[in-house]
């Protein structure tokens, strides 16, 4: 276990420095997390984080990386669906580094 | 898709008493990524996994069953319930939660996903798997 600080407040985080409990997430801390990855988050940025928390709340998962760009593709449409645009944002991988900003645990299957 | 497989995950049991239903929705759900020709039977006490209104607060277990949903966005479309197994419970297909795709090459069509099937039509369809995982 380790721990995140932002804003005053402690995160606690698995030893990937994912968010042990994703009710505990704000955007302070996601924010945080960014920065520790040399990552400063744009509207885009937070495009993709919303995204992805309301895809865990309605599914109880996170999507993998091809689930993740055809749905974004179809919700901010195509320029953004496709995985070069979305790399470019989150280097680490989309759904890897994407999920842990938002407090989500490592996508099933994600190594 | 030339080298896909024709691969079936078969679940047989209720959700919550043992991990198999969780267990089995992971692999597929992993699986989904490798671009196989997955497809899926409930079956037995299998078919209470896809019943609506799933309520596990009483048994401090997540409740995965909103995760079935996501199934049509990892393309995995073909989800085969066996007719006998849900009458011998008293069920219906109107219990059963309403499993959907969008094709994308019909401007995201929502398609049903579950095909109710008779035990002998399920036979003719298990038959024709490359490889069938037991849960």
């Amino acid at each position: 276990m380790g721990s995140i600080e932002a804003n005053g407040k402690t995160y606690e985080t698995d030893e990937e420095g994912y968010l042990a409990d994703l009710n505990t997430w704000d955007k302070d801390v996601a924010a945080v997390m960014a920065n520790l990855d040399d990552c400063e988050l744009t509207e885009n940025h937070w495009e993709v984080i919303n995204f992805l928390r309301e895809y865990y709340e309605e599914y109880q998962i996170a999507p993998a990386v091809r689930v993740l760009t055809k749905a974004i593709g179809k919700k901010l449409g195509k320029d953004k669906g496709n995985s070069k645009y979305l790399y470019e944002l989150f280097p680490y991988g989309p759904a890897k580094q994407a999920c842990k900003y938002a407090g989500l645990p490592k996508p099933t299957g994600c190594v | 898709m030339s080298n896909a497989k024709k691969m079936m995950y078969i679940n047989r049991k209720a959700p919550y008493g043992t991990i198999y239903a969780w267990e089995s929705l992971e692999v597929v759900l992993i699986g989904a990524a490798f671009e196989q020709d997955v497809s899926l039977a409930f079956m037995d006490d299998g078919v209470y996994q896809l019943t609506k209104g799933q309520d596990t607060s009483g048994i401090g277990m997540k409740n995965f069953s909103p995760t079935y949903a996501a199934l049509g966005d990892f393309e995995v479309n073909k989800i085969y319930v066996d007719k006998e197994s849900l009458e011998e419970r008293g069920l219906t297909l109107d219990d059963l939660q309403h499993l959907v795709w969008e094709d994308e090459d019909e401007d995201w069509a929502e398609k049903d996903s579950i095909r109710l099937v008779s035990r002998s039509e399920l036979s003719d369809v298990l038959a024709d798997q490359d490889v069938l995982f037991n849960f």
